[in-house]
């Protein structure tokens, strides 16, 4: 579904973010992105939506990410952005759900019973038409994250979805990963989450892969998590791994 | 709340305003927009001594204010920063036009000081008009309505972005500041010193905003052409409502409407 072949990357020409990174996810998979901060996770996340172009190829569902294919791309992906305040840009919540929609040529209607199903699966419904300049932090998480479901996009991409949100909320964001059957992408420190939603972890340090494989197998590596500034998942250290 | 974060607060706002439920926010947004324009045009095209004549339209901003539900201190409160300069505009006429025009008692009316207050109404007069439009119409409607005009979707794709972008700006920057001022206790604004790395991280700091929420539009499909608001369907009321105000504007602007019924009170 989503391969990188020998795929390097630099913001400045001098020192590379990713560098030589072969990777492939096949369809339906739930692959968890983890490293520490600056390891290159949004940096990868925005390669494979042409946001950023280095070298190599990246392809995604067949197409290769050129300027040509974007439009098709875009169509299927989805991308929870790091940031929520830069994801939202209608007044309110329920106009920058249907903004989507409708540009893909959904009639009013439908679409409106889209984001009514959706805000309903996140418990979200109160926030429907409150404006984003007037909700709390995590609140705007979740609203980031419902207009991207909205869309049901085949690759969905996640960049620290978990951040910001309160228990209630996270364990919501948490089923809602683990029953949706799309491949998905999730960039994150929470490694809980990871390891409750992805079948599959990739490492990473410097923009290189330091391990990939089972989930449940790299995150119980404590000598390998520790190397790269993380630590072993709470459940882990509870379980005395 | 600092200014800036009170600037923005306040535009944003006009889009609470605007997502009001009044009568006047129910109206066709096209015909809002055509009434508004001959309204300006009308008020604009009365003669500079013709004060009388004009006092007349004062009547449609007060009727629509009534209508819409938004009080208009509202409109005197927002528009505080421009009312005096649109006021400052005529105030040299009295100096220039000394032509005696009218008398009451003793005092002498100049023309100059009738047509300092015509010039300033007109402009009142204009803002209030063009106020009431902004504040109940969303900006994807009104956008929406210059596109079934045909004006191109460059400019009203470049009108709705700046409007949001705007808004980004002021964000970073109420955002920068707070961080300053956080650090830098008792100093009042931003030291001299500071200004430059600060407007260049603000510069910076905004394209890399506009830069992802362009990303993120582009990710949901986007391609120059906005999905305004669906317009509702053109009905009778707004059909009405611009027979009415423009025919009573035109009445307003050949007939003295003013002298008429003093005349009728004075027989
Ligand atoms: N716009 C940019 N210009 C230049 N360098 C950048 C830019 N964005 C990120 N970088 C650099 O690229 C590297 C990787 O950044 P990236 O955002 O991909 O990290 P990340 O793994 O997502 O980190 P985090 O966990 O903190 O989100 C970092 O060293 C960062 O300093
Ligand atoms: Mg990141």
């Amino acid at each position: 579904m989503i391969e990188f072949q020998n795929v390097s990357f630099s913001y400045d020409k001098k020192t590379p973010v990713v560098q030589d990174l072969d990777l492939v996810i096949k369809k339906g998979e739930t692959v968890g992105l983890i490293g520490a901060n600056g390891a290159g996770k949004s940096t990868i996340l925005k390669l494979m939506l042409g946001l950023l172009y280095g070298e190599g190829t990246i392809i995604v569902d067949g197409l290769s990410v050129t300027k040509a294919n974007l439009p098709m791309i875009r169509k299927k992906t989805g991308y929870v952005l790091q940031d929520s305040d830069n994801q939202m840009f209608m007044p309110t919540v329920y106009e920058d759900m249907m903004f989507g929609l409708r540009n893909y040529g959904m009639s009013r209607e439908a679409a409106e019973a889209r984001v009514d199903a959706v805000l309903e699966q996140l418990g979200l419904q109160d926030l429907k038409y409150r404006h984003n300049h007037k909700i709390s932090g995590g609140e705007k998480r979740m609203a980031a994250i419902a207009t991207v479901l909205v869309m049901q996009p085949e690759v969905i991409l996640m960049d620290e979805p978990s951040t910001a949100l309160d228990p209630f909320n996270r364990r919501t964001v948490i089923r809602t990963i683990q029953v949706l059957p799309q491949t998905k992408v999730i960039a994150s420190h929470d490694l809980d989450m990871i390891l409750e939603t992805c079948d599959r972890v990739v490492l990473l340090s410097h923009g290189k892969v330091v391990a990939d494989g089972d989930c449940g197998m790299i995150l119980r590596d404590r000598a390998l998590l520790e190397q790269n500034r993380m630590e072993l998942p709470l459940c882990m250290q509870m379980q005395g791994v | 709340m600092d200014k800036l974060s009170g600037a923005q607060s306040e535009l944003r706002e006009m889009d609470v305003l605007a997502a009001g439920i009044s009568v006047v926010h129910r109206l066709h947004p096209l015909c809002k927009l055509l009434v508004t324009v001959t309204y300006i045009f009308i008020v604009v095209s009365f003669h500079k001594y013709d004060l009388s004549g004009l006092i007349v339209m004062v009547l449609y901003p007060v009727l629509m204010f009534q209508a819409a539900e938004i009080p208009v201190r509202v409109f005197f409160y927002k528009l505080r920063v421009v009312l005096p300069l649109v006021c400052a505009v005529g105030l040299a006429n009295p100096f220039l036009d000394r032509m005696p025009l009218t008398q009451i008692g003793n005092l002498v009316i100049t023309g100059g000081v009738v047509s300092m207050l015509t010039l300033m109404l007109k402009g009142c007069l204009a803002l209030m008009a063009s106020f009431l439009l902004v504040a109940t119409t969303p900006i994807d409607m009104l956008c929406g309505a210059l596109r079934k005009l045909h004006v191109p979707k460059v400019l009203t794709a470049l009108l709705l972005l700046t409007y949001r972008y705007v808004g980004v700006i002021m964000g970073e920057a109420s955002a920068m500041s707070q961080a300053y001022s956080l650090r830098a206790p008792g100093q009042k604004g931003i030291h001299i010193s500071a200004w430059g790395s600060f407007l260049g991280q603000l510069l910076l700091r905004s394209m890399d905003r506009a830069q992802e929420l362009y990303s993120s539009m582009e990710l949901r499909g986007f391609q120059g052409e906005f999905f305004y608001s669906d317009i509702p369907a053109c009905r009778v009321s707004s059909v009405m409502f611009v027979l009415v105000s423009c025919s009573f504007f035109a009445c307003a602007r050949v007939v003295n409407i003013a002298w008429l019924l003093g005349n009728l009170v004075v027989r």
